[in-house]
C-alpha cells in the first residue's frame, strides 16, 4: 500500500510538469494548428536561465526561488516570441507541412547552439528552494521539491485558465482558435494574439524546465527531448487543442510511466509510453476531451 | 584591377593547396610517428574522456621529452566522440584511412570500445583500450588489448565486498540496459553473490539519459534490500543516489568504476554518505611509480588530483612505447606481437598482458566522506 501511495506521489510529481509542457504545444496548436517542436527546446533554456539566475543569489529562499523562477519565464516568453517572429510568422500563409519542417529545423538549431553556449557536459544543478524531506503517516515520504512542483503547476493551471477564460486576451485567442479570418474582421490584431500566446506557452515551459532540474537536479542541451516528446503525447492524449485535456493527458502519462517504471517492465517505460500515442491514435484520433473537426472542403 | 584580385586568389589557394598536399604526404615517412586517440571529452561520460585524454597527453609529453621512441617524436591526435553512440566507429575509421595512425588507444565505455575495435580489427591496426572493462571488448579479436582488469573480476570483488564487508544478504540491482558495461556488470556480481547465498531481492533497469529514478527505486524500498548495487554511470549514477535518500532509502548503495567522476560529488553531494565504488587506482598510494605520476599530473593540471582513469590513459601511452620500442618498428604484426608480451610497471601497477589479451590487476574500493572520494582498501586479483 505504502509503496502504491508513494508511486501515486512520484507520478503525479512527474505528470504535473509534463502538464506544464503540454500546455504550450496545446495552446499554440490550438491557434495556429500546427506542432511547435521547438518547445521542448524552450523547456531546456528555461532549466538553463535558472541555472545562472541561481548563481546571483548565494543563500536560497522560497523569495530568490520565486524571482528565479520568474525571470526565467520572462527569458523563455522573450524566446518563445522572437521565434514565432523570425521562423515561424514569415511562414504564416504557407502550408503546414512547412511550418513543421522548419519547427523541427528550430528544435535541432537551439540544441545545438545551446551545445556550443553551455556546453554539452551535464551541470549539476543547484537547488533553488530549500530542501527537505517530509515523513507522512504509512511511511510515505514526499519532498520540498516536489510540493514545490505541485503547488506551482496547480497556481500555474489556475492563472492560465483564468486568462484564457476571463480576460480579453484570452477571448481574443479563443476566437482566433475558431475563425482567424473572422477574428481579425471584428477587430482582433492576430499577430499580437499569437506573439501573446507563444509568450504564455513558453514561460510556461521554462517553469517546467525548472521545475524538472530541480527534481532530477543534471541538465545538459539535449535534456528537453524526451521529457518534451512525452508531453506532445499527453498534449494528444487529451485532446491536442483543449487545455484540460492536456493537463489530465499529462497525468496519466507520469502516473502510467511512474507505475511502469517500478514493475518488471521498466526496460520497456519509454516504449509502453510511445505505443500509448499509436493506441490513441488508432482508437481516439481527437483524444480523451477532444471533439473530432469534420474538414470543411 | 578585378582581374588582378583573381590572380592573387589563385595564387593563395594553389599555394594552400600545394603546402596541404605536402603536409599530406609528409605524414606517411616523416619524423614523427602518429596514433590516434578517441575519448569521450563533452557530453554524459565527459569526465572519463577528460581524465583519460589528461593521462594520455601526459605520458605523451614525457616521451617525447625523452626522445621520443624509434628516434621519432608521437604525434597524438585526439577526437572527441561527444559521448555519443556512432561517432567513435567513424573517428576511428578515419585515423586508419585517412591519418595512418600506427595504433589506437581509447575508450574508457565499453559500448563505445566495441564500436571501434572492429574497425581497429578489420584493419589489422592495433588498438588499446585503457579502461573498458566489458569482457567482449577484447573477445573482438587479435588486434585489440586492454590494460585494466575486467568485469567478471570487478564483479566477483564486489559481491564479496557485499557479502563480507557490508554483511549485505539481500540486494537490490538497479542496471543501465543501454550501456553494455552496466549489464555485463549486473550479471557478473549477480553470479557470484547468489552463488554465495546472497538473494537479488529486486531487479530494476532503467535507460542512459534518464533522469526519473524514483519508480525504480520505490519498488526496491519495498522489497526491503540490505545494499544496492548500481553497476552504471556517474551521471545517472549520482542522480540514484540522490532520489534514493530523498525517498528514505539509507542503506549503502555501490557500483563499479563507472562511478569514478568529480561529476558524481558535484551531483550526489552529501548523499554520497555511506556509498562504495571499486575502480583501478587511487592516488594515495605510496609507491614510486604513483607518486612520480600524481606528481607530474598535479604539475601538469593546475594541481588536480588524478583519478582512475587518468592514471590507465598514462599506462596505455607507455605500454604502447613500451611496444614500439621493443618492435622496432611501426608495422602493424611486429607491434601487435609486442603489445601482446607486455610486463612494464606504470602509475596503476604491474601491466602484464595475458592469453586473453587483458592486464589482470589489483582493485581498490573507495567511498566517498566529506564530499571527498576516499580510500577503503585493496582487493588483489
Amino acid at each position: 500500500m505504502t509503496e502504491f501511495l508513494q508511486q501515486i506521489v512520484n507520478g503525479l510529481s512527474l505528470g504535473a510538469i509534463y502538464a506544464l509542457i503540454a500546455l504550450g504545444y496545446t495552446m499554440v496548436y490550438g491557434v495556429l494548428r500546427f506542432i511547435n517542436f521547438a518547445h521542448s527546446e524552450v523547456f531546456m533554456v528555461g532549466a538553463f536561465s535558472g541555472y545562472y539566475l541561481a548563481r546571483l543569489f548565494p543563500h536560497q529562499t522560497i523569495a530568490t526561488g520565486l524571482i528565479i523562477l520568474a525571470g526565467s519565464m520572462c527569458i523563455c516568453a522573450v524566446l518563445g516570441v522572437l521565434i514565432e517572429k523570425l521562423a515561424y510568422r514569415p511562414l504564416r500563409n504557407r502550408s503546414t507541412l512547412t511550418v513543421l519542417i522548419t519547427a523541427i529545423g528550430v528544435s535541432l538549431l537551439l540544441q545545438n547552439a545551446g551545445q556550443a553556449v553551455f556546453g554539452p557536459d551535464p551541470k549539476a544543478y543547484p537547488s533553488i528552494f530549500p530542501q527537505k524531506n517530509i515523513s507522512l503517516p504509512h511511511g510515505l515520504i514526499i519532498s520540498s521539491n516536489q510540493i514545490v512542483v505541485l503547488i506551482v503547476t496547480v497556481v500555474l493551471l489556475w492563472a492560465l485558465r483564468h486568462i484564457v477564460m476571463k480576460t480579453s486576451i484570452g477571448t481574443a485567442m479563443r476566437a482566433l482558435s475558431f475563425n482567424p479570418v473572422a477574428a481579425s474582421l471584428v477587430g482582433i490584431n492576430n499577430d499580437f494574439v499569437i506573439s501573446f500566446t507563444f509568450a504564455l506557452g513558453s514561460a510556461l515551459a521554462a517553469a517546467g524546465g525548472i521545475l524538472y532540474a530541480l527534481n532530477y537536479p543534471s541538465i545538459d542541451p539535449l535534456m528537453g527531448t524526451l521529457p518534451g516528446l512525452k508531453a506532445f503525447v499527453a498534449a494528444v492524449l487529451g485532446g491536442i487543442g483543449n487545455l484540460p485535456g492536456a493537463a489530465l493527458g499529462a497525468f496519466i502519462i507520469g502516473l502510467i510511466e511512474t507505475f511502469v517504471g517500478g514493475s518488471h517492465w521498466s526496460t520497456y517505460k519509454d516504449a509502453i509510453v510511445f505505443s500509448i500515442l499509436i493506441l490513441i491514435l488508432l482508437f481516439k484520433p481527437a483524444g480523451l476531451l477532444g471533439k473530432m473537426e469534420t474538414e470543411k472542403v | 584591377m578585378k582581374n588582378w584580385h583573381g590572380h592573387v586568389l589563385l595564387t593563395i589557394t594553389l599555394s594552400c593547396l600545394i603546402w596541404a598536399s605536402g603536409c599530406g604526404q609528409g605524414g606517411a615517412d616523416s619524423n614523427t610517428i602518429k596514433v590516434g586517440e578517441y575519448a569521450s571529452l563533452h557530453g554524459s561520460e565527459a569526465d572519463f574522456g577528460q581524465s583519460s585524454h589528461k593521462g594520455t597527453a601526459l605520458a605523451i609529453e614525457q616521451i617525447n621529452a625523452a626522445g621520443g621512441v624509434l628516434g621519432k617524436k608521437i604525434d597524438l591526435i585526439t577526437e572527441d566522440n561527444l559521448s555519443k553512440p556512432g561517432e567513435s566507429a567513424t573517428i576511428v575509421k578515419k585515423f586508419i584511412t585517412r591519418d595512418h595512425v600506427v595504433a589506437v588507444l581509447g575508450e574508457v565505455a565499453s559500448g563505445r570500445s566495441l564500436e571501434a575495435g572492429p574497425i581497429c580489427q578489420q584493419y589489422k591496426i592495433p588498438m588499446i583500450s585503457p579502461s573498458s572493462t566489458n569482457p567482449k571488448v577484447t573477445e573482438v579479436g587479435d588486434y585489440i588489448f586492454r590494460i585494466c582488469f575486467t568485469d567478471p573480476f570487478q564483479g566477483k570483488l564486489l559481491a564479496d565486498f557485499a557479502k563480507d564487508t557490508l554483511k549485505a544478504k539481500r540486494v537490490a540491482i538497479l542496471s543501465d540496459v543501454a550501456a553494455p558495461y552496466s549489464v555485463g556488470l549486473s550479471q557478473y556480481f549477480r553470479e557470484p553473490f547468489v552463488a554465495a547465498g546472497g538473494e537479488i531481492v529486486a531487479d530494476q533497469k532503467y535507460s542512459s539519459h534518464d533522469k526519473d529514478f524514483k519508480a525504480q527505486l520505490t519498488a526496491i524500498k519495498a522489497a526491503n534490500p540490505d545494499a544496492i548495487c548500481v553497476p552504471g554511470y556517474y551521471t545517472e549514477a549520482g542522480l540514484i543516489v540522490l532520489q534514493a535518500r530523498q525517498l528514505g532509502i539509507s542503506v549503502p548503495l555501490f557500483g563499479g568504476d563507472g562511478w569514478e567522476g568529480q561529476s558524481l560529488i558535484d551531483t550526489a553531494g552529501d548523499a554520497l554518505t555511506n556509498t562504495f565504488y571499486s575502480t583501478h587506482f587511487s592516488p594515495i598510494k605510496d609507491t614510486p611509480e604513483v607518486q612520480k605520476f600524481v606528481k607530474a599530473y598535479q604539475a601538469k593540471y593546475n594541481g588536480e588530483t588524478p583519478d582512475a582513469m587518468a592514471a590507465l590513459g598514462y599506462d596505455s601511452a607507455l605500454v604502447l612505447a613500451d611496444a614500439l620500442k621493443r618492435a622496432g618498428t611501426t608495422e602493424s604484426s611486429k607491434l601487435r606481437d609486442a603489445i601482446a608480451t607486455t610486463d612494464i610497471v606504470g602509475a596503476t601497477g604491474r601491466t602484464k598482458i595475458d592469453e586473453h589479451r587483458n592486464a589482470p590487476k589489483a582493485a581498490v574500493i573507495i567511498t566517498v566522506e566529506n564530499r571527498k572520494f576516499k580510500f577503503l582498501k585493496d582487493v588483489q586479483p
